[in-house]
């Protein structure tokens, strides 16, 4: 047989199971061809366990988990795995910029949309569009308002006029924007990565850095981005707007934006001893042999202090499963364990270095199981306002190409990443 | 249609009512699908003449094809609407139709004629959308109109058509087959467009229909390396992907020496047969010193194009890059990957999974790419599982000597950890690192044992089974442990365990000669409880014992052998019976008996534990086939590189027929916006190729005009495009046989010059007008312009006299070769020799510059290209200078919106050979259009001259200017002052030259420059001793001590020509200065380690004084 390439077909499945939208972009495959990645997916017991290809007799089943639903797409040949992958969690992030969220139910409410913008982001399983300014040109996204006037109107989402952004020669930015307000935001936002080992050292940290930014310029703004320090940044990837040669002789971010929210550059500072932590956590966890109970005792503190307070603090915990039930009392926040899940969720809020949060009590666990031998890790997030913990910082924003004066304004802010404490 | 009268009565009731009832609830259709009644509703609001009342029906029919619900019976309302004027609708109506036209052939035959109308609509978008759903429905009886429409599309005015073409190929392909040539003719002609919207997805069509024809790709080749910056990310993965498997055919590995010394200083790692091999290499190795490895430039030039894109925000196209690095690289480049794969792995697990399996592969045969790495690949207790064993399995993969301490330490976390699978795969990669690191097999062991006291069974199950294994590697020192292992007996319960124990105990039973029998009993009693494979090995534990030690075990092993005689798996049955023959001694017995002993307790091998991933880079990284470790549908295998280069020659652009785009009408179809960056893929290597053959044309044109102006002139006609490009280029034009550089540079400059200034059609016309003039003006320039664009008779004159008139600047090896091609290929001659230079020089960071032919074809995409539309902002992405130095004349600061930056393009400036030629980038940030830009009162020391650049009447906002101005510097570095005018301001400016910009290389053989050099010397001494030789020591760091890197950094800071040297650590260079002509000889001489010294011969000694310096600088950088 003659070859069939890329993505063929595409299934929506929620959590049970249910398939609630196919789409085909060639032949139609049947739906029983998703009954392979069921059996997957049992034989996985955790969701994210499910392998993201799957092989059966005659088609090979792609997939992604993202906001509790399964995005299945059905390959026939041979094709990069990641492709498809990428190109999935585009449609995902399509939907979620379309709707404000990417759930089954935002989903099954607009499915006249999503099935238009199936149509134009794949064309005989080869990725047309995805840029999300084209996109928009194309098909309009839902407001309430657009809704109640279509609902009145009999019209629809479809753009009226023909788009001409497919036809710019700057493909992620449509002609003819324009804006009252002209303003330009940017948000610097890093990640501190960390796994701390059970005497408080630093195993590993890197700091993973996003730019986000929200441009609304009137017209084909030119913008040039320096950095006081831009040698900090250790891996950049770029947004396509970015033009890359003047990066790698001036270490300046020169682009033409695209219109709305995009993600700018992502970065990585992974020199160790650039990377300070900000908090530190005392933790006695111990369960007693032969007894059903056990002692629970953390402490968490701010480390380095500059300046800043540490807030919006939660520490996650998966207790061993022989854990039965847990009384603690905080002195600070408030605490809940779900005895299903056996996680421990401690809600913290700020730290203040005065009064340092406590979680202490006892751990009940099942009579007669042996004691857990492992200690859980503790899994802290938190966020610190107007700091880049990196110590980047965005030097200026200069505009070329139109005329007026735009509002400019940079936001920083660290958070947790993944940021893990064993113990 | 049963109920059709019912259902028009209805409707005469319901058509003015219908409104509201329909319209308010868009998703019931959905929901109700499967009541026919809706669907009656469905039909009738398809006819009425409501479009509002359509859409609706059109939501709910793809509301309910959304769901996988069956709306075929609605089939002849739907296509009626096809025609529908309303856009919404229409778009809703395709949706429809190219779903269920399969079905319903006969009636999908209805809606053809509107999408041939679409065809020939003005509008592009309609245009491609027509052929978009003309192609997509798949009813065998229209693949001839398919057929057509592509091809028409194919050579369709409008980019976004010719996109749409391409796509449409593989559609038409997988409907019918047997189209496959006149499809394949369709890609070849669209692998030859130049536009980066189209470059995707014709090589995605490319693949699907054709991968097998790699010829198709030669002449692309280049243009494709050099678009791929601006290609939208999707199609750069499939062309990525599609250039690694044409490099495997074409380029020799990179490898070829290294590979060898790599492995046998593997071997050597490992102790043993280290000498012999290096025996058998230094053969292989003296055999590649032979024949030296050179990367073919065009090798070259894909590393090099391919490397930003690590920094892509795809994952896809990182992973592209990554596995072209992988496959293609030389060893030591591979590394660059490391880091932006690591970045990937903060991306979605789906993408970690993915990633992590080909870094797997890629720890294997380059460990120490990822080794910086090591610590980005912990687990947290997060991760998913699948995850964490795909790490787990890099971390195994990178352990060595140095960081198994680290390792290890990490492990022992693991092995707490709550996940029962993740901890048993620790505890195996634990046994490979015991394995492969003998320092730490006895530290792993002890940690195993210790595991054997874990409260979980899974846990000293696994641990068991590892043990066994490393225990096979040196039994003896370890009866400690089996005995420990024995009495795991008790308590283990996990079958593979306790085979597993039980084989060892049989196997080194003479090391536990006490506890083995005892194992044997407790084992005969629990027999009938086991499981099959435990079974088994009692059996084997039986027999092993009675061989040994037969007076303990001989009962037991016959109450063993009758209970397995007597079980209900037959395979025991048998095992059983068989054994008995073989050991118990009968007269029955035959010779076998004798050799039981030697049978069962044979030395045998211990298992090698290695990664699964171990030789997956067979398949190509990145495909599904590495993924699934199985060659998938549709796989193409990575070829193996090619023992002999091809011939590289064919990638080279040659001057096609003249067939394409003459006419008239075709021509005003050129008229084309740009897309995105594209002309800037013709700078650079494609172009230098691409514009060959004309220099060879032009100069036969001067040297044999008579002969081809005669014919030249009856094509006319035709050439108008091409007269015109080159009349209003050549005002100036010198009148002896230029270099061929002067003639692509000014093409160049003509294409920046077109593209910035806005025209419509009436202003082409006019141009053309112009053209003409100054074309009769110019008289024999016009006569070159024929000879250029004529067809092949012409050639033929041209190919002889370009080997001579080109002779004397070019070396004469090169000479000697072109000669000898002359007469086997008409295209061919100068493009060999283009070749031979790029051998001798490596590819410089600007193409080399001895080329300069533009295709005809090019020249008409140029014109398409260049005439812009008004509203189009310039080209962005990549300054059209590429990789040379530019420096700043005018900040956009500065200029208020207007910058100038300039760099020195290294041709011969047309005008006058004394004369530095300058390439001037003018970009007009402002909002208003920029008028007038001239140069205006140079402020000039004595002698200096400068030959300004015509004047640009218009440069529209956002737009870019790219000229050239000669400036003679009379070979010195002082600074040309002048200032550069618009219509309303006057800038000064300066241009001070770099010394090395100050001359041209000079082309010579090794005795020549010897000779050149004593002459030199000789000429010092009559005057004054060192007045012509400067010698400077330096140290060479240790990123400029290859070949390769001393040359581009010389090239680099001097423009100057290398000279072939005998000895392998001199480097020889030659240029003149470019005002007087004086030679300048520069020897670099490499001693052992970071010593060199730099010789520079001159008559000028500042000049000569003032390189050394700049070559030490560039040299030290």
């Amino acid at each position: 047989m003659f070859q069939q390439k890329m993505i063929h077909s595409l299934f929506l499945i929620n959590c049970s199971g249910d398939i609630f939208l196919e789409k085909h972009w060639k032949s139609v495959v049947s739906q029983s061809v998703c009954d392979y990645f069921f059996e997957a997916q049992e034989k996985a017991v955790d969701v994210e366990n499910v392998p993201p290809v799957i092989s059966t007799p005659h088609h090979y089943l792609i997939s992604i988990y993202r906001d509790k639903i399964f995005f299945v797409s059905v390959i026939q040949t041979e094709v990069p795995p990641l492709f498809v992958i990428e190109f999935l969690h585009r449609v995902a992030d399509t939907f979620q910029d379309y709707f404000g969220e990417c759930s089954e139910t935002a989903i099954k409410d607009n499915v006249v949309i999503v099935y238009e913008l199936l149509e134009e982001m794949l064309d005989n399983g080869f990725p047309l569009a995805t840029e999300s300014n084209i996109l928009k040109e194309l098909i309009k996204p839902p407001t309430i308002l657009r809704s109640v006037v279509n609902s009145i109107t009999g019209s629809s989402n479809v753009g009226d006029t023909l788009p001409t952004g497919q036809l710019s020669n700057i493909p992620w930015r449509r002609a003819g924007v324009k804006y009252t307000n002209n303003e330009a935001y940017f948000d610097v936002i890093e990640e501190i990565d960390a796994i701390i080992d059970k005497s408080g050292s630093t195993v590993f940290a890197e700091i993973q850095g996003v730019i986000d930014s929200c441009i609304k310029l009137s017209g084909m703004p030119d913008l040039s981005l320096s950095f006081m320090n831009p040698r900090l940044l250790d891996d950049v990837s770029f947004h396509p707007c970015i033009r890359f040669k003047r990066w790698e002789s001036e270490r300046v971010l020169s682009f033409i934006p695209p219109d709305g929210n995009f993600r700018l550059i992502s970065y990585r500072v992974s020199s160790q001893n650039l990377v300070a932590i900000p908090v530190y956590v005392k933790h006695l966890i111990s369960f007693k042999e032969n007894s059903s109970s056990g002692r629970f005792d953390v402490t968490i503190g701010p480390k380095q202090n500059m300046g800043k307070t540490v807030e919006g603090v939660v520490m996650t915990v998966h207790m061993p499963k022989a854990v039965l039930n847990m009384n603690l009392t905080a002195t600070q926040g408030s605490y809940t364990f779900d005895p299903v899940t056996k996680v421990l969720t401690w809600d913290v809020g700020k730290i203040t270095p005065q009064k340092l949060p406590n979680l202490k009590g006892i751990v009940n666990l099942q009579s007669g199981a042996p004691k857990p031998e492992e200690n859980p890790s503790l899994n802290i997030q938190f966020k610190i306002q107007q700091l880049a913990i990196s110590g980047l910082k965005v030097n200026r924003l200069d505009m070329y190409g139109e005329k007026y004066k735009p509002f400019k304004g940079v936001k920083y802010i660290t958070k947790a990443g993944k940021f893990q404490v064993r113990t | 249609m049963a109920a059709s009268p019912a259902y028009g009565e209805e409707k005469g009731g319901s058509s003015s009512l219908g409104e509201p009832e329909y319209g308010h609830d868009p998703a019931s259709g959905g929901i109700f699908a499967s009541d026919y009644k809706r669907h009656d509703d469905l039909k009738e609001m398809l006819d009425s003449n409501k479009d509002s009342l359509k859409l609706e029906a059109m939501k709910r029919i793809v509301a309910m094809i959304a769901r996988g619900k069956n709306a075929s019976d609605l089939f002849p309302a739907v296509v009626k609407n096809v025609a529908c004027k309303n856009i919404e609708v229409k778009k809703l109506v395709y949706v429809y139709l190219v779903r269920y036209a399969e079905e319903q052939q006969d009636l999908a035959l209805l809606s053809i004629s509107t999408f041939q109308r679409g065809l020939k609509d003005p509008n592009q978008l309609i245009r491609a959308s027509a052929l978009r759903v003309l192609s997509s429905i798949r009813v065998p009886i229209i693949v001839p109109i398919m057929m057509l429409a592509i091809k028409e599309a194919a050579s369709d005015m409008s980019p976004y058509v010719r996109k749409t073409a391409a796509h449409a190929i593989p559609k038409l392909y997988s409907l019918d087959s047997d189209q496959k040539d006149q499809l394949i003719e369709v890609i070849e002609k669209l692998l030859a467009d130049k536009t980066t919207l189209v470059a995707g997805s014709v090589v995605m069509a490319f693949e699907e229909v054709c991968p097998e024809r790699i010829d198709l790709i030669h002449k692309n080749y280049r243009k494709l390396c050099n678009l791929l910056i601006d290609v939208e990310e999707w199609g750069q993965v499939v062309i990525i992907n599609m250039l690694t498997r044409y490099a495997r055919t074409q380029f020799l590995s990179p490898n070829q020496n290294e590979s060898l010394l790599e492995e046998s200083a593997e071997k050597a790692f490992y102790g043993s047969e280290e000498e012999d091999t290096k025996d058998a290499k230094a053969e292989a190795a003296s055999l590649a010193k032979r024949k030296p490895y050179v990367m073919d430039p065009d090798h070259r030039l894909l590393l090099r194009n391919t490397k930003p894109l690590l920094q892509s925000r795809n994952a896809a196209v990182v992973m592209a890059v990554a596995q072209l690095y992988f496959h293609l690289a030389p060893k030591a480049e591979v590394g660059v990957i490391a880091k932006a794969l690591v970045r990937l792995l903060r991306s979605h697990s789906e993408v970690q999974y993915v990633v992590l399996q080909n870094v797997a592969t890629m720890s294997i045969k380059r460990r120490g790419m990822f080794e910086p790495y090591l610590k980005s690949f912990y687990i947290r207790s997060t991760d998913p599982t699948q995850i964490k064993i795909l790490k787990l399995e890099v971390l195994t993969n990178l352990a060595n000597e140095t960081n198994i301490s680290t390792i290890l330490r990490e492990f022992q976390t693991y092995i707490r950890s709550m996940d029962k699978d993740f901890v048993a795969a620790t505890i195996q990669a634990i046994g490979r690192c015991a394995t492969n690191i003998g320092k730490v097999r006895d530290t792993c062991l002890n940690g195993l044992v210790q595991l054997l006291s874990n409260r979980d069974e899974l846990v000293v199950a696994e641990s068991v089974v590892v043990i066994k294994k490393l225990l096979q590697m040196q039994p003896a020192q370890h009866s400690e442990i089996i005995k420990h292992m024995a009495k795991l007996t008790d308590n283990i319960q996990v079958p593979m365990a306790r085979a597993s124990i039980l084989w060892l105990i049989g196997e080194y039973c003479e090391h536990v000669p006490k506890i083995a029998p005892d194992v044997l009993r407790k084992m005969a009693k629990s027999f009938t409880n086991e499981e099959d494979i435990v079974k088994l090995q009692v059996i084997n534990l039986a027999a092993k014992l009675y061989l040994t030690n037969s007076k303990q075990s001989k009962l037991l092993t016959q109450y063993v052998l009758n209970l397995a005689k007597y079980d209900q798996n037959y395979d025991i049955r048998d095992r059983a019976r068989f054994i008995r023959q073989l050991i118990v001694p009968t007269e029955k017995s035959g010779a076998l008996n004798k050799y039981a002993k030697k049978l069962f307790l044979a030395q045998k091998p211990a298992p090698i534990l290695e990664s699964s991933f171990k030789d997956r880079d067979h398949f190509q990284l990145g495909s599904l086939s590495h993924l699934l470790n199985a060659k998938a549908v549709g796989y193409q295998e990575l070829p193996d590189w090619p023992d002999e280069a091809p011939d590289p020659s064919v990638r080279n652009v040659e001057v096609p027929e003249w067939t394409k785009c003459t006419s008239r009408e075709k021509r005003k179809e050129k008229v084309e916006k740009p897309f995105y960056s594209d002309s800037e893929g013709e700078s650079g290597p494609t172009e230098s190729a691409d514009s060959e053959p004309e220099s060879d044309s032009e100069e036969s044109g001067s040297s044999s005009s008579s002969g081809t102006s005669s014919s030249s002139s009856e094509e006319e006609e035709e050439e108008e495009e091409e007269e015109e490009e080159e009349g209003s280029g050549e005002q100036s034009e010198d009148k002896e046989g230029e270099e061929e550089e002067e003639k692509r540079k000014k093409r160049k400059e003509k294409g920046g010059l077109r593209k910035v200034s806005p025209r419509s059609m009436g202003s082409e016309e006019e141009e053309e007008a112009e053209g003409k003039k100054v074309k009769k003006a110019a008289g024999p320039q016009g006569k070159k312009g024929h000879a250029e664009t004529s067809s092949e008779e012409a050639s033929a004159s041209e190919s002889s006299s370009s080997g001579s008139d080109s002779g004397t600047e070019a070396p004469t090896v090169v000479e000697a070769k072109r000669r000898k091609t002359i007469p086997s290929s008409k295209a061919g001659p100068k493009e060999i020799s283009l070749l031979d230079l790029d051998d001798f020089t490596p590819p410089l960071p600007q193409p080399v510059p001895s080329s300069n032919i533009i295709s005809t074809s090019l020249v008409t995409d140029l014109e398409g290209l260049t005439l812009t539309d008004t509203s189009l902002a310039p080209a962005l992405l990549s300054p059209a200078f590429g990789a040379v130095r530019t420096y700043e004349l005018l900040h956009r600061m500065a200029g208020e919106g207007l910058s100038v930056e300039y760099c020195f393009s290294r041709r011969p400036f047309p005008g006058d050979p004394h004369m530095v030629a300058v390439q001037i980038q003018i970009s007009n940030n402002t909002d208003a259009e920029v008028k007038s830009l001239r140069v205006s009162e140079p402020k000039l020391l004595a002698g200096m001259r400068i030959q300004e650049f015509p004047e640009i009447e218009s440069l529209a906002p956002g737009d870019t200017a790219s000229v050239v101005m000669g400036i003679d510097f009379c070979d010195s570095t002082q600074a040309a002052n002048f200032q550069l005018c618009t219509h309303t301001r006057h800038f000064y400016v300066s241009i001070q030259p770099p010394v090395g910009e100050l001359m041209a290389p000079v082309f010579m053989s090794e005795n020549e420059f010897r000779k050149e050099q004593e002459h030199l010397a000789q000429q010092g001494k009559g005057k004054l001793t060192g007045m012509s030789e400067i010698t400077e020591k330096l140290t060479l760091p240790e990123k400029c001590r290859s070949d390769h890197a001393i040359v581009q950094q010389v090239t680099s800071a001097a423009n100057v020509g290398r000279v072939p040297c005998g000895a392998d650590n001199e480097y020889r260079f030659a240029a003149k200065t470019v005002t007087s002509g004086s030679l300048v000889l520069i020897t670099l001489e490499w001693r052992e380690g970071a010593a060199a010294q730099l010789t520079v011969n001159s008559e000028k000694m500042v000049i000569g004084t003032m390189l050394v310096k700049d070559i030490i600088q560039a040299l030290a950088q």
